[in-house]
């Protein structure tokens, strides 16, 4: 049970950690979120009276008048009631209906992709690690130049050619704009048309460190003494593989799984940005490039919240399917 | 039970590497000493170093041979051609220029990156795992926070809020560097728990030595193949993560990276214009260049990871055996008796 409390009890610190950060970056850096929205303002020949300025701080939820204690306190109330201000850029809707808008999209898209690519690379790397040094094997090291390309690069590869000089899918965006989103036929179809481009730069990019880790732990599990064993008793081979060596090489791949997740992602955001795709990424971009800063924030906050959600139950989940992780701590 | 065991000692894996050996058919001595900590060469390792070696050199001294990358000339979106090996952007500028200071560029901020990420790895990592106590516990709680907190996101967040004039070539390093250490760091950790505890270490504090010594003499040593492994991840993953930052407009603003490259190719339509010449070189140098320093990563792991090693050595036995078998088959010495040979190669795993 110990071990449980245990990582619910990190989980609640690294919560508390990202919480503050979120808080402490505006602060601590040099740029002033309300300054540049009033520079903009000016170029473009608004006036900028004290009035403005006291208008924009309010908007921003900067009320910067309190100690900084206290607007730490407010921060945190506001947040335990969802708060999270008003978005600029979409304005007058609210930050978090503008995240619950696009979560959707980011989720199945990245959520699909990610299952695949590791389902995918575990099972590919189970059959290379299964047989070290043969001609497979030496197929590995050319996994790595995947691991290596950039996500949005190959997104703009892939573009190029499945998109645009063989025109098989849409350049970009998250479905037919000249449908309405709704739960019909048509539009789920268009959807899943136009997500096929992002699902597979990020399928591509992330297969081949599932690949590499799960090659390395079969290699490790094949020398085990229960290996050897399973082999004296006159196990067939493919029993062997699948029942004593891909599940135990497996489990490293299950831990892994959550940190990936940040990873993975990560890459998407930038993805999501080549394909216009309407997810909570290119939302994330989005709000840079209009200075909007509490969608910035809100962004950050969420997709950190999904990643330790994600986190917290792949390791509760590990905790009960290898009971060493518990016998340790 | 004792733990002395120097890196440099020949384990059962090498012992039984020089017993393998076809004594006097090679004439090779047995590796030994610190050489047996570099990586044997492989044909893997060699296209690793000839990848990593040609784009350094490329970024290095090709800005002394090509023209201005900047000037701007009335042949916009040109193809390859002799005057433009790498053709041109959409207002003229000399693609293969740009690729050279770019290719610089990147270099620096991902060598700037890597040696601050494993400085700061090695700090929290092995500093906190040797002094113990509270001070690991909170070392190794930062990590782990750093660890779950996405990466990407808390970088263009940070970029975000620092204003484009102020967003030099350093902020942009501090910041891949803040977060891009925690992974590391914990590795350290393990590794140096485990050797924390070795005789010779016990041994050296007994004798008064002091800390920062007995960490820099006795325990970095045992650690170097691991931070020089992490290092080289950490340049890979400063070079894509500048290059991600850049593509979307976060990148340095005083910089020419890849990064920058590619979000000018993007904003100039290169792909909707089909300029392949200008997006396709830029990436390509980044996924070379990551695949290089992963293929000399792969074998460095080879050379530190024991069960990898045996692994090397089996693979050497099976060739062996797979030569003797073709020399058996040459003399004719009975085809029919081969795939017995073979099976008892290729059916025993490694150990």
């Amino acid at each position: 049970m110990s071990y449980f409390l245990r990582k619910l009890g990190f989980y609640v610190v690294a919560l508390w950690a990202a919480l503050t950060l979120n808080f402490a970056i505006p602060r601590l850096l040099p740029g002033n979120p309300v300054d540049i929205l009033l520079a903009k303002l000016q170029q473009r020949g608004g006036s900028v009276s004290p009035e403005t300025r006291k208008a924009y701080t309010l908007l921003l939820g900067g009320d910067d008048t309190g100690s900084l204690w206290s607007q730490y306190l407010n921060y945190l109330k506001n947040l335990a009631h969802g708060d999270l201000g008003v978005s600029v850029s979409y304005y007058p809707a609210k930050v978090s209906d503008v995240i619950l808008g696009s979560l959707p999209w980011t989720l199945v898209l990245v959520g699909v992709a990610t299952v695949l690519a590791a389902l995918l690379g575990v099972l590919l790397g189970a059959i290379v690690g299964w047989r070290p040094g043969t001609w497979l094997d030496s197929l590995v090291p050319a996994t790595t130049l995947l691991a290596a390309i950039p996500y949005f690069w190959l997104a703009l590869i892939l573009t190029y050619l499945l998109a645009r000089v063989l025109g098989w899918l849409p350049l970009q965006g998250g479905y037919d704009v000249a449908l309405t989103p709704g739960w019909n036929t048509e539009f789920i179809l268009s959807a899943v048309r136009y997500a096929i481009l992002p699902a597979l730069t990020i399928v591509l990019a992330s297969i081949g460190g599932w690949l590499l880790g799960m090659r390395n732990m079969m290699v490790s599990t094949l020398s085990e003494d229960y290996v050897l064993t399973a082999e004296a008793k006159g196990l067939s081979p493919s029993k062997i593989r699948r029942s004593y060596a891909a599940r135990n090489a497996a489990l490293p791949s299950v831990a892994g799984f959550a940190i990936s997740l940040g990873f993975v992602v990560s890459g998407s955001v930038i993805t999501e940005q080549v394909f216009s795709y309407p997810g909570i990424g290119g939302r994330l971009l989005g709000a840079v490039t209009n200075n909007d800063y509490a969608l910035m924030q809100g962004v950050f906050l969420f997709i950190t919240l999904a990643v330790l959600g994600a986190n917290l139950i792949v390791d509760l989940l590990y905790g009960l399917i290898d009971p060493r992780t518990r016998a340790r701590h | 039970m004792t733990n002395l065991t120097p890196a440099s000692a020949p384990t059962v894996a090498d012992a039984a590497d020089t017993l393998i050996q076809p004594t006097g058919s090679t004439g090779r001595p047995a590796r030994s000493g610190w050489r047996m900590l570099l990586p044997s060469m492989t044909p893997w390792l060699a296209i690793g170093l000839t990848l990593v070696v040609g784009i350094t050199l490329f970024g290095i001294l090709a800005v002394y041979v090509v023209g201005d990358p900047k000037q701007i000339r009335d042949q916009g979106l040109t193809p390859p051609s002799a005057q433009f090996l790498l053709g041109t952007t959409q207002t003229g500028q000399d693609v293969l220029a740009q690729l050279a200071y770019a290719t610089r560029g990147s270099l620096q901020i991902g060598v700037l990156v890597g040696i601050l990420a494993t400085v700061l790895s090695a700090f929290f990592g092995i500093y906190g795992a040797y002094r113990g106590g509270i001070l690991d516990e909170a070392f190794s709680l930062l990590s782990n926070v750093f660890l779950v907190i996405p990466g990407l996101p808390l970088v263009i967040v940070i970029s975000g809020f620092v204003p484009r004039e102020s967003r030099g070539v350093w902020t942009i390093v501090v910041v891949l560097a803040l977060t891009s250490w925690a992974a590391s760091a914990r590795v350290l950790r393990a590794q140096t728990l485990s050797v924390r505890n070795r005789d010779y270490v016990a041994a050296s504090k007994v004798a008064g030595e002091k800390p920062w010594r007995v960490i820099a003499v006795e325990i970095l040593p045992n650690l170097l193949p691991v931070l020089a492994s992490q290092f080289v991840f950490a340049i890979i993953a400063a070079v894509l993560g500048e290059a991600g930052l850049a593509f979307i407009g976060l990148g340095a603003s005083n910089s020419a990276t890849l990064g920058t490259m590619l979000f000018y190719a993007q904003n100039g339509y290169a792909l909707s214009l089909g300029a392949w010449w200008w997006f396709v070189p830029p990436g390509l140098i980044i996924a070379l260049f990551g695949m290089g320093l992963s293929l000399v990563n792969f074998s460095i792991d080879e050379t530190i990871n024991p069960k990898l090693k045996n692994l090397r050595l089996y693979r050497r036995r099976a060739r062996q055996a797979a030569r003797m078998e073709r020399q058996l088959a040459r003399r004719g010495a009975g085809a029919t008796g081969t795939p017995a040979t073979r099976s008892t190669v290729s059916e025993v795993p490694p150990r």
